[in-house]
């Protein structure tokens, strides 16, 4: 990072590391303000509004906001497919999803580099590397999440509905559209949710992503570079934004709920 | 498990399923309804009705109220059975005046009180222009004052000349509002006869015990 | 359903598209994690990119991932320091010729504690026996770099096989004393900061490294220590979608006379992390 001037003199150092955890709490020699602890200069880059910093954080908004729109075209009517219809295999359909919640995403990293690079099978369209890829692997992660929790929401609410709606001639299909609606919040919550898990990951995005500056590189994978690079203090200002986010998310979606109960009922 | 059995349902009239508990009354009403299809056997029906009118509309026990406002809840089952999107809004409007629930129009359906609800389900019904009207106990879950308030509903229903088909287990309520009855006791039909015939004079001895307050299977 | 899918595949499009950018002349290169923690890349690419108007995304991998990344062609250019694995690179015909670029040097990190009492030892050879006789902790990066591959290249040097047990090791050291981390050179500074251990390191990510801790130079100076960097360009020929012109362009400055003047002024604390001798003979 050379937004800041990191290659201005450094007086020496004289402190002593009580080991690793204490480091962001001591003293360091930080390019901009001498004897100030990465925490406070953590502070002082999100105060600033630094350009770089920013760019990150706009870019993972982007990429995560992205994939969970995605998804929800996708997981929302397939989980309320699901929900409705009866089929040989349905079953085994619903415990291979809710496994599916499950998978480690370094595993979906590997398999969408696999598939993406240029070697592999969908390489025409050269996405490795791209925030698309990282789209594609964040929607693959939190797909079956939403298509589980949505199944599970629609099929409740299809219990209690689909008598009613069946006299006034709905079949399961058309059914579909508002069962969805109905569950509104539920969903939402659920939606909220991915967002919650993508927005946490790593593995997924540092491996299609390839972490390039400016390009593809997320809060998550900047935390990890610059934790690498010794430069806390950045690494520790992304960190206190992302769980602001996560704590903005886990707040809307109890929020949410509760306008859902008091609105509608 | 409902045994065959065969009775008619007069145009115009009420006509009360009447019987103990699991007689096989909702059972029965799902079947004509067509909302059950029968494991064996057929539903014969000898009804028609002039095209383009929806022939029947169902309200249930416990009052099915979308997530949605009272007046969505009613324009959208008539946007469901087809009703042109023009005439959406004045059909909602007049189903919601004619019940007394225009003051609740915006309010959200599930807010309601259970005796509310199973008026908006009636007027929901309503709106449907039904030449038949399914009941499956529509005030055992109500408190007395919304069973008065519901039966008054289905006495101007039948005024208009809608076809009632209910069912209740409770005798006082078939006394009030009956035309005809059909008594069914463990998925049998045991008797089948106008109103005044039936509660004067029972031909069958469980319909008799059952007039008589003794329990009935 | 034909809906949906229609709509999911055009927010597809409009992602790939990504208007803006999809304009923009850009190549891959694939780096070591040297050169980037370093902030070599940060420095020099802005100058590149204002002379040609060709913007750079650089991947860092260690050097063995970042050989892979141009073996299957997703990258345009290689750009890391492994001679010998380089050099099969172009012969195998994925690369198609290798250039030198600059040189710096590698530098045994270890704790001021100096367990194995090497500091200021001029041999490597010595200071690494040193080390496994003693069992003093040593953290390995093990994920096929190019330091990697050098630290490797040293314990093969002077006769040891660090992942095996040494004969007779007194003062209690324990068998564990070499630690494979399979991670990059910050990672293992941070490693041996913490398991106060000694490291294999370049000068440049020591240089730069901003978490040192009570970490500092053990020995350096030896011939043996020499840690050269070579560029390629992806070979058209296996893959034909490479940016064959533009990823040569930037090969072509690096080791013009423009783009070594830029790497030479690169400096942290007035200190020069690489040196340049492109077009040496044996480099």
């Amino acid at each position: 990072m050379t937004a800041n001037g990191r290659n201005a003199p450094k007086p020496a150092f004289g402190k002593r590391a009580h080991g690793l955890w204490l480091a962001p709490f001591l003293p360091y020699d930080g390019p901009m303000m001498d004897n100030a602890s990465p925490f406070m200069e953590a502070l002082a880059l999100i105060m600033r509004l630094d350009p770089v910093f920013l760019g990150i954080v706009a870019l993972s908004l982007r990429v995560t906001l992205t994939a969970v729109c995605l998804t929800a075209l996708i997981g929302l009517p397939l989980g309320a497919l699901l929900a409705v219809s009866r089929f040989p295999g349905r079953s085994v359909a619903i415990v291979a999803i809710n496994a599916l919640m499950g998978l480690p995403p370094v595993v979906v990293g590997l398999t969408f580099f696999l598939l993406l690079s240029r070697s592999g099978p969908l390489g025409g369209f050269g996405l490795l590397f791209s925030p698309s890829a990282m789209i594609i692997a964040q929607a693959s992660l939190v797909l079956p999440i939403v298509i589980a929790l949505t199944r599970q929401t629609i099929e409740d609410l299809w219990a209690n509905y689909r008598e009613y709606l069946q006299s006034i001639g709905m079949g399961p299909k058309q059914a579909i559209m508002t069962l969805l609606w109905d569950a509104r919040f539920s969903l939402a919550t659920a939606l909220l949710a991915g967002f919650g898990r993508a927005t946490a990951e790593v593995g997924a995005v540092l491996i299609v992503g390839g972490n390039i500056a400016g390009v593809t590189r997320m809060m998550t994978t900047a935390i990890a570079l610059e934790t690498s690079k010794g430069d806390l203090a950045l690494a520790l200002g992304l960190g206190i934004i992302l769980v602001g986010i996560t704590l903005m998310v886990n707040a809307l979606a109890f929020g949410m709920s509760r306008i859902g109960v008091r609105h509608a009922g | 498990m409902i045994h065959p059995m065969s009775f008619e349902v007069k145009t115009g009239r009420r006509l009360v399923v009447l019987g103990p508990n699991g007689a096989g009354k909702s059972l029965l009403l799902r079947l004509c309804h067509g909302l059950l299809q029968p494991v064996a056997g057929q539903v014969h029906r000898n009804d028609h009705h002039p095209a383009g009118r929806r022939a029947h509309a169902m309200v249930f026990q416990m009052p099915v109220m979308l997530r949605r406002s009272v007046f969505d809840n009613v324009t959208h089952a008539l946007a469901t059975v087809g009703v042109p999107s023009a005439q959406l809004r004045s059909r909602a409007v007049e189903a919601l005046n004619r019940f007394g629930l225009t003051g609740f129009s915006e309010r959200p359906a599930r807010l309601l009180s259970g005796g509310e609800q199973q008026r908006l389900a009636i007027a929901r019904a309503w709106a449907l222009r039904p030449d038949l009207l399914f009941l499956d106990e529509p005030t055992a879950a109500l408190d007395p004052s919304a069973t008065r308030l519901i039966e008054a509903m289905l006495g101007d229903l039948h005024a208009e000349g809608v076809t009632l088909m209910m069912s209740t287990h409770d005798l006082g309520q078939a006394r009030r509002l009956a035309d005809d009855v059909v008594f069914l006791a463990s998925g049998s039909l045991v008797e089948a006869s106008e109103a005044k015939q039936f509660f004067n004079d029972p031909q069958t001895q469980q319909a008799r015990a059952f007039i008589a307050g003794d329990l009935v299977w | 359903m034909l809906r949906w899918f229609g709509v999911v595949i055009a927010s597809l499009g409009l992602l790939a598209g990504q208007p803006a950018q999809a304009q923009e002349r850009f190549i891959t290169v694939a780096s070591t994690t040297s050169t980037q923690d370093s902030g070599l890349f940060d420095h020099i690419l802005p100058l590149f990119t204002q002379k040609t108007g060709i913007q750079v995304r650089v991947v860092a991998q260690g050097t063995g991932q970042a050989l892979d990344t141009g073996l299957r062609g997703d990258a345009d250019v290689v750009f890391v320091h492994a001679k010998a694995q380089e050099q099969k690179f172009v012969e195998d015909g994925f690369g198609l010729k290798r250039f030198a670029v600059m040189y710096n040097d590698f530098v045994l990190i270890g704790p001021a504690s100096d367990p194995a009492k090497i500091n200021g030892v001029k041999d490597i050879a010595s200071a690494l026996q040193a080390i496994a006789a003693k069992g003093s902790p040593f953290v390995s990066r093990g994920d096929r770099s190019g330091t990697h591959a050098a630290e490797l290249a040293l314990w093969k040097a002077v006769g040891i096989d660090p992942a095996k047990p040494q004969a007779g090791n007194p003062q209690g050291g324990n068998q564990n004393w070499y630690r494979e981390i399979g991670q990059g050179m910050g990672a293992a500074l941070n490693t041996a900061m913490a398991m106060e251990a000694y490291v294999l390191s370049d000068r440049a990510t020591w240089l730069s490294f901003k978490n040192k801790g009570t970490l500092q130079i053990s020995v350096e100076g030896d011939a043996r220590l020499f840690n050269q960097y070579g560029v390629m360009l992806v070979n058209p020929a296996k893959h034909p979608h490479v940016k064959a012109q533009n990823g040569q362009a930037f090969v072509d400055w690096l080791v013009s006379p423009e783009g070594q003047a830029a790497i030479g002024q690169f400096k942290i604390d007035g200190k020069q992390l690489f040196f340049t001798n492109a077009g040496q003979q044996g480099a």
